[in-house]
């Protein structure tokens, strides 16, 4: 089935170095340091970027870190409350502009 | 897989599946690559001894296809000729594996034996078995001969655990858990070793097993009151019901691929196979209890059969492998004793 977006490409992400090899280079090792165990722990920093990854609706990275999550040692359970946080920030987010709908509203209205 | 005439019960045909991974090359290749082609053994250390197929549980993952309609079992005959071998050797430890290796009669005349030549046994157990009407004086038993107890628990919250071996089998694990603990098994100071095996409900590799025992132990402790020395984080090997299900779940490819991609020249120096032996229920050799469930013999004119046992032979020989020993060489590599590095 044609798609815009193909699972196998996530196997590609490397092919951007050839654009700007130095640029991926320091991506990459960003990316590894960001990712080591820190003042977190990697589980807790794979279960993060899950729900960052649903809050930006990517699904190379639904993909990846579903797959990480598991291999970080996290269950259902858990991974369901970091996905339940994306949504109650991004819900969260649409309903604090309320406020601005009411400022607008009240400075409109009598 | 046996019991339902399944293919796949045939070994070879788990072999052809295994040759046709796509994508993924020879695992002799990347041996190569690596410097250790061939691969050979470093001396034995561990003789593990898989006493037959038969067992209370059957769980969705096995290698071994165990079960209780399984009727491969060691015979007394071929046990004494373990001891005997085992004597003519001073291989430190006893391996004792199945199946659940305790429902067979010669299963406590094995772990006396092997305690009277001195060696350290272990047990690796299935827990449930310990709660079995006829199995009560069981987990005495192995005090008593200061067993190591080597169990599998893949999770510590009962939907995974249940998911893989069967509805209720957590409840069971945690109750015989508390009663190895009563008998101070994986207590500080009573020298009863009590170590946990935890393996992926999934197609996906173990987390890294010193992060893993952290969470085990803190939610065991905490929910359940269980206490346990070490946890031992496993790879699922591609092979038995768990190649049956990476086919059946479309995982098959994507899961050979993560073990190739993930290969680990250090894990690959340091694999079991270069310091165990393996005897079948039958007594036939083999490199690994991975290669015995896929009838892979000791090759290269080692001897085959535990009758003729010949250590100068064996500590030295040249071992088998196949595209299923990426199991053991993915991430931080994999044994039963756990991680590699």
């Amino acid at each position: 089935m044609e798609t815009y977006y193909h699972p196998g490409d996530l196997a590609k992400f490397a092919e951007i170095g050839a654009g700007n090899k130095e640029l991926w280079e320091k991506f990459q090792s960003y990316y590894a340091a960001v990712f080591a165990e820190g003042a977190l722990t990697e589980r807790e920093k794979a279960l993060i970027a899950l729900a960052v990854a649903h809050a930006v609706q990517c699904p190379y990275c639904i993909d990846a870190y579903s797959q990480a999550c598991l291999e970080k040692g996290s269950n259902m359970e858990e991974m369901t409350e970091a996905v339940h946080v994306a949504c109650a920030l991004r819900g969260g987010a649409s309903l604090v502009h309320g406020v601005q709908m009411r400022n607008a509203v009240g400075k409109l209205s009598m | 897989m046996k019991a339902r005439a399944s293919p796949l019960a045939q070994t070879s045909e788990q072999l052809r599946i295994l040759g046709q991974a796509n994508g993924i090359p020879p695992f002799e290749e990347k041996m190569r690559a690596a410097r250790l082609d061939p691969l050979c053994a470093t001396g034995v250390t561990v003789f593990q001894i898989n006493v037959g197929k038969l067992c209370n549980q059957t769980c969705r993952h096995c290698h071994v296809d165990a079960g209780p309609d399984r009727k491969e079992i060691m015979t007394r005959e071929t046990a004494e000729l373990c001891i005997r071998a085992l004597a003519k050797t001073d291989i430190p430890n006893v391996d004792i594996t199945g199946g659940a290796p305790e429902l067979n009669p010669n299963f406590r005349w094995l772990v006396e034996q092997g305690v009277e030549l001195g060696r350290h046994v272990i047990d690796r157990c299935n827990l449930s078995v310990l709660l079995l009407p006829a199995q009560s004086e069981l987990a005495c038993f192995l005090a008593q001969n200061k067993v190591e107890v080597i169990a599998s628990l893949p999770y510590f919250r009962a939907a995974q655990t249940d998911a893989q071996r069967g509805d209720g089998v957590f409840d069971k694990s945690m109750a015989a858990l508390r009663k190895l603990n009563e008998l101070g098994y994986g207590q500080p100071g009573t020298g009863l070793l009590l170590n946990l095996v935890h393996n992926p409900v999934g197609a996906f590799l173990p987390p890294k097993q010193q992060a893993m025992e952290a969470q085990f132990r803190r939610e065991l402790e905490r929910r359940h009151g269980v206490v346990f020395n070490n946890l031992f984080t496993i790879t699922n090997m591609p092979i038995g019901r768990f190649l049956e299900f990476l086919l059946a779940s479309g995982n098959y490819e994507g899961y050979m691929q993560r073990l190739a991609n993930t290969f680990n020249p250090v894990a690959a120096a340091g694999v079991m196979c270069r310091y165990t032996i393996s005897v079948g229920w039958d007594g036939t050799l083999y490199d690994c209890d991975f290669n015995q469930m896929l009838a892979l013999p000791l090759g290269f004119d080692a001897p085959q059969h535990v009758r003729d046992f010949d250590p100068a032979l064996l500590f030295k020989r040249r071992i088998a492998t196949r595209n299923h020993c990426y199991g053991c060489t993915a991430g931080t590599g994999s044994s039963c004793g756990g991680s590699i590095t």
